[in-house]
């Protein structure tokens, strides 16, 4: 009895998550141009059309190129802070890891609304750069966490067995520290990327008129009717970071990552 | 190596380009917004250095007090829908072997990662007349025929939920994950029944977390901005709806900032209230 109800709870809560995916999937094979669900038909040409037709086309290009560079940018901030706060003993560093998750944790359009009366101020408002620093710092704490993580995992005494044979600083960290913390880097990576991919509200506050990224692209579209390459897209992305995820819990520890997510405040 | 306080200026040098991004990209914004919000606004969408108070006292009009109070609610309602569905689901999560549990945290990751865009468009064919779940409850026989079932409250529910699931899964998961298996076997033990053990057991020990979840889970619904707008009439917006319309369409950055300072104390009062209640249950 425990065992069926315990089953039947599960099977309803992948039915309540996999519903709206099932019916895009489906609308996305759809051979005519209108949402009919079952699909009428079957058709792949909604998943040319993002690759052929040159606004989803760019819209594509600048969703990727935007969460590649702004989640290498987190990480870029994240590590010299993680590392510093494992090396050192400087109790008042703590209020930059602070900062470091706050962007995060408050509602996004706190955190657009402050990038996008900073980039009108300071006269910059519209350029694609500005949306790589706002994703990276709105990001920031994914890698943070990760990387935080990843450095109390160092036993300390090998870092210690290091320096003992005369080592530097430099030595030690390119040798000892990166090779063990570089599964934190990418997963660290990896989350920053994914979610930079699907965020909406910081890209609109701060290139929304300027750069199209695949999220505003969708939200555009909507207000003129529906169209199936949404639909494709969508399941374009679903699969991206499905397979994304997958990799994180292939070559790493995903339960322990997530673990450690949480007890950080996030 | 132990950790060693920095001596040097060259010791500091690792922490100069984080805390200097931090600093400049977001504390600088941050207090960019807080002196906007007291600015006086021109007419033509610009704005003057100035320290009023009008920014503000428009925000306490009936009409806004009314979203802000209408925001606070459906967050408030989400948290308490997610934590309730996602308590029991992650507690039994945590029990299942390691290859189970690897598989739902990448599926719930997934979900975690669509764009609020993407289920908000995924929620309204769903809801819809054309492509909707109705149909299949028509082709069932149970209704006659198909409606659409959005824009309405239960649809921004359903959507926000859907949304906040993932999360709150993955805020449970660490802390029930660590939770002493003995004490519910103890339960059982002496003869309680699984839903006995859970409720009597596992539920107080975890109350704090169920608390810090309710919290975290209301911040995040709280940011919600796009599922209202898909899935809800204009009374369903919330105040992330207003802000955004405030700052973008109609060019008042003084208001819109005014909003979103009014909006960082409120949350931050809440958790405050929160947090001493919670305190103030652990010593009675």
């Amino acid at each position: 009895m425990t065992a069926f109800f315990r089953k039947f709870y599960f099977f309803l809560t992948a039915l309540f998550l996999a519903l709206p995916l099932i019916v895009v999937a489906g609308v996305s094979i759809n051979q005519k141009q209108t949402l009919a669900f079952p699909p009428e038909g079957f058709s792949t040409s909604w998943y040319g059309e993002i690759f052929l037709n040159p606004e989803w086309r760019n819209a594509l290009v600048a969703s990727v190129t935007l969460a590649l560079l702004s989640a290498a940018l987190a990480v870029a901030i994240a590590l010299p802070l993680a590392w510093f706060l494992w090396r050192r003993v400087a109790p008042w560093a703590n209020i930059f890891q602070l900062l470091g998750v706050a962007p995060f944790t408050l509602p996004p359009v706190i955190t657009a609304l402050g990038m996008l009366t900073f980039w009108a101020t300071a006269g910059f408002y519209g350029q694609p750069w500005t949306a790589i620093v706002s994703h990276a710092i709105f990001f920031v704490t994914l890698p943070l966490v990760t990387l935080s993580l990843g450095f109390t995992s160092i036993d300390r005494s090998l870092v210690e067995a290091a320096a003992t044979m005369g080592a530097d600083e430099r030595t030690v960290f390119r040798t000892v520290v990166l090779p063990l913390v570089l599964p934190y880097i990418v997963s660290g990576y990896a989350f920053a990327f994914v979610l930079s991919l699907n965020e909406y509200i910081v890209a609109y506050m701060t290139v929304g008129f300027t750069m199209e990224t695949l999220p505003i692209k969708i939200f555009n579209a909507l207000r003129y009717g529906y169209t199936p390459t949404m639909a494709s897209v969508t399941v374009l992305f679903v699969a991206t970071a499905a397979v994304i995820f997958g990799l994180v819990a292939r070559f790493g520890d995903l339960p322990k990552l997530l673990g450690a997510m949480a007890s950080d405040g996030k | 190596m132990r950790r060693e306080p920095p001596k040097t200026l060259g010791d500091y040098a690792p922490l100069l380009f984080p805390a200097g991004m931090l600093t400049i990209f977001f504390v600088v914004p941050f207090g960019t917004m807080i002196a906007v919000s007291f600015f006086q606004r021109q007419q033509g969408g610009f704005y003057t250095p100035a320290f009023v108070f009008d920014n503000y006292a428009r925000f306490l009009s009936a009409f806004f007090g009314g979203v802000l109070g209408f925001s606070l609610m459906l967050a408030i309602t989400v948290a308490v829908c997610c934590v309730v569905l996602a308590l029991p689901f992650t507690y039994l999560l945590t029990r299942m072997a390691r290859s189970v549990q690897v598989l739902w945290l990448v599926a719930l990751l997934s979900v975690l990662s669509l764009s609020e865009v993407i289920i908000g468009f995924a929620w309204s064919t769903l809801f819809s007349r054309t492509a909707g779940i109705t149909n299949v409850l028509v082709a069932l026989g149970i209704m006659s025929e198909a409606r659409a079932l959005t824009p309405s409250f239960a649809a921004v529910l359903t959507g926000m939920v859907y949304q906040a699931f993932p999360y709150t899964v993955l805020v449970l998961f660490p802390a029930l994950i660590r939770l002493d298996p003995t004490l519910a076997e103890a339960a059982r033990t002496l003869g309680a029944s699984p839903l006995k053990a859970f409720f009597t057991v596992v539920v107080p020990a975890l109350r704090n977390t169920i608390t810090a979840t309710l919290i975290m889970v209301f911040i995040f619904a709280l940011g919600s901005y796009l599922l209202p707008q898909l899935l809800g009439r204009p009374q369903h917006w919330t105040l992330s709806v207003l802000i955004t319309d405030q700052a973008i369409y109609q060019s008042n950055m003084p208001f819109a900032a005014a909003m979103a300072v009014f909006l960082v104390l409120v949350t931050l009062g809440l958790v405050a209230l929160t947090v001493i209640a919670g305190r103030k249950g652990e010593a009675a």
